[in-house]
């Protein structure tokens, strides 16, 4: 019956994550184009999140053709799919650079994907820009971060719970990958020095995909009944959401008693999933498709018309995106080339007027500036803002942690360096 | 008429200034009610706060129906009055109607309409509000409520007007909830008296569970020392409970858990352990399976609303239909021709999972879609100690009826007979005139079929995306490795134990090293049994 044991089917299983597709979609050809690569994933558990972008991008690039192009030359998307698998993003980011010859590359989603494209991007010397929220401590001379640092979301996040909701226990939940880990130390850290108290912390990791979540919030429930207020701080990524709100719902856990906010939960993930037990959890962006100024609705309109889809929701690193693509087009007029070292030098300092009535100005440690929105979930999927800052500077290098309080990130001369010791005026201090 | 109205709102008037809280039922004139209603709209939320303080001290009933509009956070106003509104369809669409005379406003539009923004605070301030003004209610449902969401809040500001409702309540189980409210709100006071805490506390205790434990923790620090070896005696008393009451709902998750793995393991123990085809796209069954539950409840929610409750049921077979029809076709044109080269079925199977999840990723996007919960599959009931979510209890039923109903066919039905005889001993139940090419087909079908099953219930706890069944495939070889090939006893047993082991694993480790450890088990007792729990025994085992 079974020629074969039982050794075979564990590593027939093993092998499921192994290998990936891979497609080629060149969006149009001619002669004299500029090519920009998009590395998104379309498939794999990143699908869900990236996808939306890689259609972002291809409606920013039509937009920009109908408007007449960007140096007299039309633009030419180059879509690859990493398929959500992190060192096939090295391969594809190569293939992009060294086959396609493409002048910039917008991509990359976790933090895990653009840490495996660093070196090829320092290599080739081509620009990526990084649209989606991180946890910072970084600062690397080809990429632009135009989704927050965590002064521009977790740590706001963190003060508003503090202030209007009064918490005073905490629940540091996420993804075992790098963003969460980094992040809940910088938080751990930041609360520890506002003087919470190291058994009023709860850090807690799930794999990614997690879908049994019965332990984890049946102690979460635990956790918050000792009297204090509490609140779950969830970084928790991609398609583990659903069965973790899911599960918080079944055993009702309402938004009044311990509220979630969480930092990578948007519109997209909540389309097309009924909301109502959630209402009232809370998510913290720089952008929130329910922002009620003119900027906003004429994007919403354009691209809901471009995707054919009147229901088509936005979120905040499509606008990410929006801006690193507006911020790529105005450096390359300024400088008049798509050359990589004269881009990255006009790109520092200019400003781009954001889709939430503010301006996004490029600093010169390749972050950008962003409102902070904190926005409680409504039974219709969108998010209504209950909080906005003014414009924050993003910190590549969070003053919380002692090793990175002294660094800084400056790319202009004189310094020119991403991780500026200022203690020892070196370069190179990150260690 | 003139004159009734305004003695009301000279009453109004004195209420206000006064400050002292109305009896229920109190009627307001409409002129003097608008105004405080529409103070609802602007501003910022401290502003909506006050305006509900001012409504409450009314004791209008229509009071009652506009803040709880509020808190379904349905109600709306209008841009250019900002008078308040009621729409009598969800989203600020349908009939507008004015909240105080009920009479419609033709004038106003749908669009010229804006929502009522409440965040949480506001949410437990309306809660406590509701509670206040229908704790004198004539509906004992309603006072039941009101007199549960004050215990809640505990605020000691409601003190008094528990005390009078107390008095005046004939149901003995509202006036326990009354009582215990009153308990808890004592507890929060730290100048009553001795004897009002010794009373308080056993009250308190014997609301039990969380809710307790927390009331009372908080009171120890504030607690006269006369009284703090009393309360913490109740702590104590109730975190032993709480302690047994653990290891139960450990227990209960890992059979939840194990169920769950059951489903996705027990078609796989079909075609794997019983025809011993490596069938890489069982996980994709899985995902077909919720993806025909997904398809169910559109067409359910556009054309038959009424009967989304039995979407489920409708769901079960068509999922069983769709997934083994699609197995049986996959065995026919791929499978058959690759009996015996376990490499080759391996990739071919693991190729048609990419297909199969492409082809998905493409008729509905990567987007997740969502699945909703029949109204008897949400929420929660308390067995003891226990807190038993519906969906995780109707999957472990339901896993349970798979289960044997799967046994009785192997064991009792025709094809189940053929099935055993094609699996002991391929050559000689083909010898014996079973025409073992349908019975491969037939059996491969049962075990996507079952999958299809899995992928309804799974539907109902995760999230339904074209990657859904990636997350069982593993698990499931697992399961069907770790319980002995070939025994669908085995892969129950090994399903549980995985599940409950899991579970307990779990709280110590968390849940990436857990998942660890148990791989590192599972690979350490397949060293020792490298058949499994249960091993088929028998000749044919070494062909």
């Amino acid at each position: 019956m079974n020629k074969f044991g039982a050794k075979s089917a564990l590593l027939a299983a093993a092998m499921a994550g192994g290998l990936a597709m891979t497609t080629m979609v060149p969006a149009f050809a001619q002669d004299e184009t500029i090519k920009v690569g998009v590395l998104h994933s379309l498939s794999g558990t990143m699908a869900i999140s990236e996808t939306t972008l890689k259609d972002t991008m291809l409606f920013l690039i039509d937009q920009q053709n109908k408007k007449g192009g960007l140096l007299g030359k039309q633009l030419e998307a180059v879509v690859v799919d990493p398929a959500s698998d992190w060192p096939l993003f090295a391969e594809k980011a190569r293939e992009l650079i060294e086959v396609n010859g493409v002048a910039a590359v917008f991509g990359c989603w976790t933090s895990s994907s653009r840490k495996s494209v660093l070196p090829v991007f320092e290599e080739l010397n081509s620009i990526l820009f990084y649209p989606v929220q991180y946890e910072g401590e970084e600062s690397q001379r080809n990429v632009f971060y135009t989704g927050a640092a965590p002064n521009q979301q977790a740590i706001p996040a963190v003060d508003y719970l503090m202030e209007s909701e009064g918490v005073e226990r905490w629940v540091l939940a996420g993804t075992d990958y790098v963003y969460p880990q980094t992040t809940n130390k910088i938080l751990e850290q930041y609360l520890m020095d506002k003087g919470v108290a190291k058994e009023d912390i709860m850090i807690n990791y799930t794999p990614f995909g997690h879908s049994d979540w019965q332990t984890i919030v049946s102690d979460i429930k635990t956790f918050g009944s000792t009297g204090k207020k509490t609140a779950v701080v969830s970084t928790i990524n991609g398609d583990a959401n659903v069965p973790f709100y899911k599960e918080l719902a079944n055993q009702g856990i309402k938004a009044e008693d311990i509220p979630v906010v969480a930092f990578s939960v948007g519109e997209e993930e909540l389309a097309g999933f009924d909301t109502t037990p959630l209402v009232g959890h809370l998510a913290a962006w720089n952008y929130f498709q329910s922002v009620d100024v003119p900027a906003n609705a004429e994007f919403i309109s354009a691209w809901q018309t471009f995707m054919g889809n009147p229901d088509k929701v936005t979120n905040d690193p499509m606008e990410a995106t929006v801006i690193g693509f507006n911020l790529w087009v105005q450096a390359v007029e300024k400088a008049g080339t798509t050359d990589t070292d004269a881009v990255l030098d006009a790109i520092i300092g200019l400003e781009t007027p954001n889709l939430t009535g503010g301006v996004a100005k490029m600093l010169p440690n390749h972050h950008i500036t962003k409102p902070v929105l904190i926005g409680e979930i409504q039974a219709d999927g969108q998010f209504e803002v209950v909080s906005e800052s003014e414009l924050v500077p993003g910190d590549a290098w969070s003053d919380f942690l002692p090793e990175s309080k002294m660094i800084e990130a400056d790319w202009t001369a004189p310094i020119s360096c991403g991780n500026y010791n200022t203690e020892t005026k070196t370069c190179g201090g990150a260690s | 008429m003139n004159a009734i109205r305004l003695l009301r709102s000279i009453a109004l008037f004195l209420v206000l200034t006064v400050g002292v809280a109305t009896p229920a039922n109190a009627q307001v004139a409409d002129a003097e009610l608008t105004p405080l209603v529409d103070a609802l709209a602007p501003g910022n939320f401290k502003d909506r706060e006050a305006a509900i303080g001012v409504l409450v001290t009314t004791g209008d009933q229509r009071v009652v129906q506009v803040l709880e509009v509020l808190l379904e956070g349905e109600l709306y106003f209008d841009e250019a009055s900002g008078k308040i509104v009621f729409t009598s369809e969800a989203g600020g669409k349908g009939t507008i109607t004015d909240p105080v005379t009920s009479a419609e406003l033709p004038d106003l539009t749908a669009d010229g309409l804006d929502k009522v923004k409440v965040n949480n605070g506001l949410r437990r301030v309306l809660r406590t509000a509701i509670g206040q003004m229908t704790l004198l209610s004539e509906d004992p449902g309603v006072r039941l409520f009101a007199a549960q969401s004050i215990l809640r809040d505990a605020d000691p500001a409601q003190l008094e007007l528990l005390d009078s409702a107390i008095a005046g309540e004939t149901d003995a189980g509202i006036k326990r909830v009354m009582e215990q409210a009153r308990a808890a709100i004592v507890l929060k006071t730290p100048d009553a008296t001795i004897d009002e805490w010794q009373a308080a506390v056993p009250l308190v205790q014997a609301i039990g569970g969380r809710d307790a434990l927390n009331t009372l923790t908080t009171a120890l620090a504030t607690a006269p020392d006369e009284v703090k070896p009393l309360i913490q005696t109740a702590i104590d008393g109730l975190a032993r409970d709480r302690a047994v009451w653990d290891v139960a709902q450990n227990v209960w998750f890992g059979i939840s858990l194990g169920s769950v793995l059951l489903l996705a393991a027990i078609g796989l123990a079909i075609t794997f352990g019983v025809m011993g085809v490596i069938n890489m796209a069982h996980g994709e069954m899985v995902m077909l399976g919720a993806y025909t539950t997904f398809v169910v409840q559109e067409v359910i929610r556009q054309n038959f609303p009424g009967l989304f409750d039995w979407s489920l049921a409708i769901a079960l077979p068509l999922a069983f239909l769709v997934t083994g029809l699609i197995g049986i076709a996959i065995e026919r044109g791929v499978i058959r021709f690759l009996y015996g080269r376990p490499l080759e079925t391996l990739l071919a199977t693991w190729g048609l999972s990419l297909i199969i999840q492409q082809a998905v990723q493409r008729i509905f996007t990567a987007n997740i879609r969502e699945v909703g919960n029949p109204t008897w599959m949400s929420g929660s009931f308390d067995l003891g100690g226990l807190a038993i979510t519906w969906n995780r209890f109707y999957i472990v039923i339901f896993a349970m009826i798979v289960f044997v109903a799967l046994l009785l066919v192997l064991k009792y039905t025709a094809i189940g007979l053929h099935m055993r005889a094609v699996t002991q001993n391929r050559r000689m139940a083909s010898a014996m005139g079973i025409r073992t090419p349908l019975v491969d087909a037939m059996t491969f079908g049962l075990g996507s079929g079952i999958a299809g099953l899995a992928g309804v219930a799974l539907s109902q706890i995760g999230n339904v995306s074209p990657n859904l069944g990636q997350g069982y495939i593993i698990d499931s070889f697992m399961v069907v490795v770790f319980g002995g090939v070939g025994n669908l006893w085995g892969t129950l047993v090994g399903a549980l134990t995985l599940g409950v082991a899991n579970k307990f694993i779990e709280p110590y480790f968390g849940a990436v090293l857990g998942k660890i450890i148990i791989l590192v088990l599972i690979i350490l007792f397949i060293q020792r049994r490298p058949r499994g729990l249960f091993a088929l025994k028998g000749r044919s085992i070494e062909a």
